[in-house]
């Protein structure tokens, strides 16, 4: 039987993969993005697992505006991507440092 | 028994944000119509259409009355038509800035002004937020077209740079936003804030609390209070100019909305739970932010600093806990943003094709250079320093009084203090400009209109500290004592 606390676990490891993936992740830019979707979908997965135990449906109204708005947010972060791109000829986080202070 | 019938007078509280979707539909058409070759155009009636916007937030507000419309997703009520109509103005003022920089350095396009109007969208939901549905999608309006208009310089690498870090750090606050919503939703049962607070009185459990830690985490994001502020000095140096003067201005009013719909209007019973986290904020962007500050020599980057220190003071006004408080950061956060928009108004003023006058350096002599322009950076920098009679002195004496009301002392000792300390580097320009030898530096253009608009930025910023009842008595007003 899966219960609710299943579901939170599983929401809450998932949420502390995709930080981890962030802020370990020394490389790679477009990892970064698909982290960043792994901390939205964990939030969905909380979501809809509170709202099935509520019989509620106004999570899962909720998880539809966050799918169109990751949508939307990983297109402007490839934009912005590819922009960066054309400057640096490379997608490497470590490259990203010419603003300090 | 809900009421499915369509009536215009349920939605007419509404207006401003119906209107400015439509407003954003036109301005695209017009943009592919009337403006290819001229889009100088273009900019005119985006100008046009957020003057029309404050006529009909106006028009259609009904004074003194508090509706609540959509199943609780909307709320009108006197405090969003003030932070309504100071929106559409400071973004109207924005905009005019940003024109001849824009021209000069053939950003000129449609898409800019359609993303700062959709930036101006996101900034209307927030101010008028009753449920957690609208308070993200608001935050997100706003923060994907902040994202977009940082990169909007394709050919600038640290744009692109300032834009990569502003989008990866946003979309982890958006990230922990979410699924703080998400515990308080599942906790409480529900996404509308009044059923939420009510979850609150009494004993909050773990993971009440544990979700309001991370949306007031997201919150402090959006503001750029330390230690979340990671991303304020990147892009105010790195964003151009123009789009800094936006991301400086209008959502800080954004800012205070969020954080008064959702914790002290939203969340009122559970006052105790976040005005110790908001004062710990406070505490740490006003030092931080203060003594950084001081050792900037980029003026963009050294206003990114104070951006986050003069944070700090919107925070301790909700620290508070009291309508006192909230009254005090609206006032300080209006006050706040006028004399931002000038700021900024002189570095545009002074920049030319590929001289972006925001080094300390450039502003060296620049009395001898260009005396009224140095004259209007003066008084802003006495404002945002906080010296009478300047406006900025009353915006935070009344912060200050606030916090001795509530028995904060320690906290309003602190404010002081970082007030003295942050005096220094405000000054500093001041002094660079009347005092230093001038450097070999391009003279400054007339442009009249521009000069003549930041000047009159500057003598409101004087008339307001000579007469500061006549702001306060408004503040005073919108917001209910609770």
């Amino acid at each position: 039987m899966i219960t609710l606390e299943h579901m939170l676990v599983l929401s809450g490891l998932l949420f502390a993969l995709s930080v981890a993936g962030i802020f370990i992740n020394r490389k790679n830019v477009i990892l970064l993005l698909m982290c960043i979707e792994l901390l939205l979908l964990s939030a969905n997965f909380n979501f809809v697992a509170f709202s099935r135990y509520l019989g509620n449906i106004d999570g899962q109204v909720f998880v539809f505006f966050i799918l169109t708005v990751a949508a939307a947010e990983s297109a402007i972060g490839l934009a912005i991507l590819v922009v960066l791109f054309r400057q640096r000829r490379s997608i490497d986080v470590e490259d990203m440092a010419s603003l300090k202070g | 028994m809900n009421d499915t019938t369509f009536s215009l007078a349920a939605i007419l509280p509404a207006m401003p944000e119906i209107y400015l979707t439509g407003a954003i539909c036109v301005l695209l058409l017009f943009d592919v119509f009337f403006a290819l070759k001229r889009p100088e155009r273009t900019a005119t009636f985006a100008l046009l259409l957020l003057l029309g916007g404050a006529a009909i937030t106006l028009a259609t507000h009904e004074f003194g009355v508090r509706q609540v419309l959509f199943d609780s997703m909307y709320i009108a009520d006197d405090l969003g038509m003030l932070l309504k109509l100071a929106s559409f103005v400071f973004v109207a003022v924005a905009l005019f800035y940003s024109n001849d920089y824009l021209a000069r350095r053939k950003l000129q396009q449609g898409e800019y002004y359609v993303l700062t109007l959709t930036a101006l969208l996101g900034i209307l939901v927030l101010t008028s937020a009753g449920n957690l549905l609208s308070v993200y999608v608001g935050i997100e309006l706003l923060s994907l077209s902040l994202y977009a208009l940082v990169a909007f310089d394709r050919d600038n690498g640290i744009a692109a740079e300032a834009a990569m870090k502003y989008f990866v750090l946003g979309a982890i606050a958006s990230g922990t936003l979410l699924y703080g919503m998400s515990l308080i939703y599942g906790l409480s049962g529900s996404l509308s804030l009044q059923v939420i607070n009510h979850a609150f009185s009494g004993e909050p459990s773990l993971g009440l609390i544990l979700g309001l830690a991370m949306v007031v985490v997201a919150i402090a994001f959006k503001f750029g209070a330390v230690p979340f502020h990671m991303w304020v000095p990147d892009v105010y140096q790195g964003a151009p100019t123009s789009v800094t003067l936006l991301v400086a201005s209008a959502p800080k009013i954004a800012s205070f909305a969020v954080a008064y719909r959702l914790l002290a209007e939203g969340l009122g019973d559970a006052t105790g739970t976040w005005t110790q986290m908001l004062a710990i904020l406070a505490v740490l962007s006003l030092v931080a932010g203060n003594i950084i500050a001081i050792a900037q020599t980029n003026l963009r980057r050294m206003l990114a600093y104070s951006a986050i220190s003069n944070v700090g003071f919107i925070l301790l006004g909700f620290v508070t806990g009291t309508s006192a408080g909230y009254q005090a950061s609206l006032y300080f956060t209006i006050v706040y943003v006028m004399v931002v928009l000038g700021t900024f108004g002189v570095i545009l003023l002074g920049s030319r094709n590929g001289y972006e006058a925001d080094e300390l350096d450039d502003y060296k002599g620049l009395a001898a250079r260009d005396p009224s322009l140095a004259f209007i950076m003066a008084v802003f920098m006495f404002s945002t320093a906080g010296i009478p009679p300047f406006v900025g002195f009353w915006a935070k004496l009344r912060v200050i009084e606030a916090l001795i009301g509530a028995d904060h002392i320690w906290l309003s000792g602190v404010a002081v203090l970082m007030s003295v300390i942050g005096a220094f580097y405000y000054l500093r320009v001041v002094w660079l400009m009347y005092f230093d030898a001038p450097g070999d530096r391009p003279r400054g253009e007339p442009r009249l209109s521009l000069r003549f608009v930041v000047g009159v930025n500057a003598a409101a910023a004087l008339a307001l500290g000579l007469m500061p009842d006549a702001l306060l008595d408004v503040c005073l007003k919108v917001v209910r004592p609770g």
